[in-house]
């Protein structure tokens, strides 16, 4: 039987599975394995299953008018336990400096005048808002969900790509991934010890209910949605109905007396934590967009009131700006004493005179990048793009160099990708999203890999014909041995000889459940003999 | 329960049960076409498009057939008179719910939706029927569905209410065709057949009634859950039980079910067509007093000030 694997090319970039041709890293070894048993018309099979398992569930997203499940790759990516505790430790990092920020940026303002950011550059933002200053969180915080963008470069190493901090999405594909590959490929989980994702709709609730004002017993949490016809409405219905709470939009809300209140069938009921997806722009007509019809008039002053918790808060986006993404290496040491764990990939910022003109001659070795841009959206990338895009862009970059930032290009790290009849490298990235309750930041283990479908792309958005892949990050051999050692720990967790937990999970199903069916068919059969 | 969200339920109670009522109905008429060589196709179409309240956009003098009956009333996505219209809507309705009601329940009507032009390119080769069975049998199984994995809560409740006041609606129509409009009309066992109850009508009643029984059965059998007595006192349980409101919906209801209840034996075939019309009348001033009552979220965005 052929392999599937046979003519798998390495490129240069860092390959997720193979270190060297036909030798997996450890952590792939099981994974690896377990698909060289497929021939290529069963993976076909299972391809066409997942897609038909996404349609039915209506994980779908709109593309031309027309409803596309997202495309689910067959291989999932694999995180090593001791590089899954560098991530963990370097995304509650990077939040925590977040929001250090902005707490700062919206309050005393230290920043500017120890002079480790210019107020300029945070003023001329976008995404900073004037009208929420002074508006202060009950528990402290105001990035209650961020999505930190990870990519691994040619050496290995992972690299912070960018901050999420306003309205971060695809958390819903962590978790129907999961649910979908667990369902189609039983087997593969079975020699794996993964940690499971399932936590995150508890982890957020609890995060939103800590974030209530502090007089309500038991506050009212709501998801807010822009409507059925957002692309990632999937996903506010699926958060809502995981939490078990209220999926609103903004007609079904209103504001009285500084207070926020939902019509129900019994009349009017308030409102205390209100997660929204919708952006800051829509929220609140009053203060934001007028035109807003998806928004809720004096939602904000509502929130300033006190009374009603917004997440995340209005005006984060003064912090996932891609100019202060910058500044975040020396906004941690500021604020929390530290290095960075993670670093930034090398990124020009385009003020300075002379730094502007170095980037202007070297545009097409260089990545250029709206600073407020989101979706991949306006994303120059240098080698790849013509003579023409280029002038364009030497145009707008030189009319708006505040508009811009230039990067080095990062060779995303590729991993293996089911193409129509075997494996095939294709770029991917890495989203961990992170839940801050005001005690403690957890990062949920995995998040969203996204890949670039077509072949030698580098722009993973699902707009821009990516797919996505199921994360697994592997249980070290205990959560004690990974905090004391995560080395050592990463080097043996494909160890064998330990018990399966799936066998664990085979023997409580069998034990009294095996019990009560028996004497079930005991009653039947006296039932039938009583007639 | 948030308003909006319960008009969504009601609704998507209602398109369901539509699907299924229609296609039953397109079923049993089709048959009889098949069946009984002497039918004038023309009327028996006219009829079939009164009962569902549709006017064809055909030209002046035109002859209707069967075909055009089951792309207008059949295959139609953008009327939600037609099968797969109804279907389409409450798709719509169940997507802006999803998180309400359960996932089985949204999987089936998103599946089913996704199915439907499969399932009407099959039915261009072997007959409508698979299509018109297709449907009933994703109708069956939403409602089994939605009845063993939903709570009974005030969503429940207004699914129930929306699926029962269409059955009522439905039948009436129904019989309307046949007691109003009686010489194109279907014979009363394609009616039966067409509400379902053909073999429940003969266990109950035996062969050889009088036609009129039929139109009792459907009306005022107390057991068949697809008659319109009983879908009226579902409707009428289910109002009771949700909280709130000042009632005239649960009257509308309660009213239309005690005339059918005391209806006078004597008097039945006199008043058969007042029946009807009441019925007819009574489910519209019943979803208007509903959507009073439950769904009034639509008010315009505006400044508010009170008191307090």
């Amino acid at each position: 039987m052929a392999d599937v694997f046979d003519e798998y090319a390495l490129g240069a970039a860092w390959d997720e599975m193979f270190s060297a041709p036909g030798a997996p890293r450890p952590a792939y070894r099981a994974v690896r394995a377990a698909l060289d048993r497929f021939d290529p018309g069963e993976l076909r099979l299972r391809a066409d299953q997942v897609a038909r398992a996404f349609t039915d569930r209506g994980v779908t997203f709109a593309f031309d008018g027309e409803e596309r499940p997202f495309p689910l790759d067959l291989v999932p990516r694999v995180i090593a336990a001791g590089e899954w505790d560098l991530i963990d430790r370097g995304v509650r990092q990077r939040v925590l400096a977040l929001e250090a920020f902005l707490a700062d940026v919206y309050g005393p303002a230290n920043c500017f005048h120890d002079r480790i950011v210019p107020r300029s550059v945070v003023l001329t933002g976008s995404g900073f808002h004037r009208a929420a200053h002074g508006i202060e969180p009950t528990n402290g915080v105001r990035v209650h969900v961020a999505g930190i963008d990870l990519v691994r470069d040619v050496d290995g190493r992972f690299r912070v790509l960018e901050d999420n901090v306003r309205v971060p999405s695809g958390v819903s594909y962590v978790l129907e991934n999961r649910r979908i590959m667990t369902r189609t490929f039983p087997g593969l989980f079975a020699e794996q010890r993964v940690r499971p994702v399932d936590d995150y709709p508890v982890r957020l609730l609890k995060a939103l209910r800590a974030a209530s004002p502090r007089a309500v017993a038991d506050p009212t949490v709501v998801v807010l949605t822009p409507g059925v016809a957002n692309s990632a409405y999937f996903e506010h219905a699926l958060l809502a109905r995981l939490m078990g709470v209220q999926l609103v939009e903004g007609r079904d809300l209103f504001c009285v007396g500084n207070r926020v209140m939902m019509r129900t069938t019994a009349g009017e009921e308030p409102v205390h934590v209100i997660y929204r997806r919708i952006d800051d722009d829509f929220i609140d007509p009053l203060h934001f967009r007028p035109e807003s019809v998806i928004g809720v008039p004096g939602i904000l002053n509502a929130a300033r009131a006190g009374t009603v918790a917004i997440a995340n808060a209005v005006g984060c986006g003064a912090a996932d700006d891609k100019l202060i993404y910058t500044y975040i290496p020396e906004l941690i040491r500021y604020y929390l004493g530290e290095e960075p764990v993670l670093e930034n990939v090398e990124t020009h910022r385009l003020e300075d005179a002379e730094r502007l003109e170095f980037v202007l001659d070297h545009l097409a070795d260089l990545v250029l990048k709206p600073v407020d841009g989101a979706g991949g959206k306006g994303i120059v990338i240098g080698p790849a793009a013509d003579e023409r895009t280029l002038d364009n862009l030497r145009v707008q970059v030189s009319k708006n160099p505040r508009g811009w930032i230039a990067q080095r290009p990062v060779a995303l790290s590729t991993s293996p990708t089911f193409t129509a009849d075997r494996f095939a490298p294709r770029h991917i990235d890495l989203r961990p999203f992170a839940v801050n309750d005001g005690e403690r930041v957890w990062v949920l283990p995995g998040g969203l890999t996204r890949v670039a479908l077509r072949e030698g792309a580098l722009i993973v958005n699902s707009s821009q014909g990516g797919g996505s892949k199921d994360t697994w990050v592997l249980a070290g051999e205990s959560a004690h041995a990974e905090a004391v050692n995560p080395a050592q720990s990463a080097g043996s967790d494909a160890a064998d000889g330990q018990l399966d937990p799936a066998d664990a999970v085979a023997g409580r199903l069998a034990g009294p459940g095996a019990d009560g069916l028996q004497q079930q068919q005991q009653q039947q059969q006296q039932a039938q003999k009583d007639c | 329960m948030l308003s909006r969200i319960a008009e969504s339920l009601f609704w998507l109670g209602r398109y369901v049960e539509r699907a299924d009522d229609t296609a039953r109905i397109l079923d049993a008429f089709m048959h009889r076409l098949l069946d009984d060589p002497a039918t004038d196709e023309h009327a028996a179409c006219r009829t079939l498009y009164a009962i569902l309240g549709v006017e064809p956009a055909a030209a002046q003098g035109a002859r209707y057939d069967a075909v055009g009956v089951m792309d207008l009333l059949g295959f139609d996505t953008a009327n939600p008179s037609a099968v797969a219209g109804a279907w389409c809507a409450a798709r719509d309705n169940a997507r802006g719910v999803s998180e309400v009601i359960s996932t089985e329940a949204w999987e089936c009507l998103n599946a089913t939706w996704h199915a439907l032009p499969g399932q009407r390119k099959a039915a261009g080769r072997i007959g409508p029927y698979a299509y018109l069975r297709f449907v009933r049998e994703r109708a069956a199984l939403f409602c089994g569905l939605a009845d063993s994995t939903m709570s009974r809560d005030d969503g429940w409740l207004f699914l129930t209410i929306g699926r029962s006041l269409e059955r009522v609606d439905m039948t009436a129509r129904l019989l309307s065709a046949k007691v109003v409009a009686s010489r194109n009309a279907p014979d009363w066992s394609t009616l039966l057949r067409a509400a379902g109850a053909d073999e429940p009508h003969r266990r109950t009643l035996g062969w050889g009634r009088d036609p009129q029984s039929a139109a009792r059965f459907l009306l005022l059998d107390q057991t068949f859950p697809r008659s319109v007595i009983h879908a009226l006192s579902v409707a009428e349980q289910c109002l009771a039980t949700l909280a709130g409101g000042p009632h005239s919906a649960r009257r509308d209801v309660g009213r239309m079910r005690t005339m059918l209840e005391y209806a006078e034996e004597r008097t039945f075939g006199t008043q058969l067509t007042t029946y009807l019309k009441e019925l007819q009348e009574g489910c519209v001033t019943a979803t208007r007093h509903i959507a009073d009552e439950y769904f009034q979220y639509s008010a315009p965005l505006a400044w508010q000030h009170r008191e307090d």
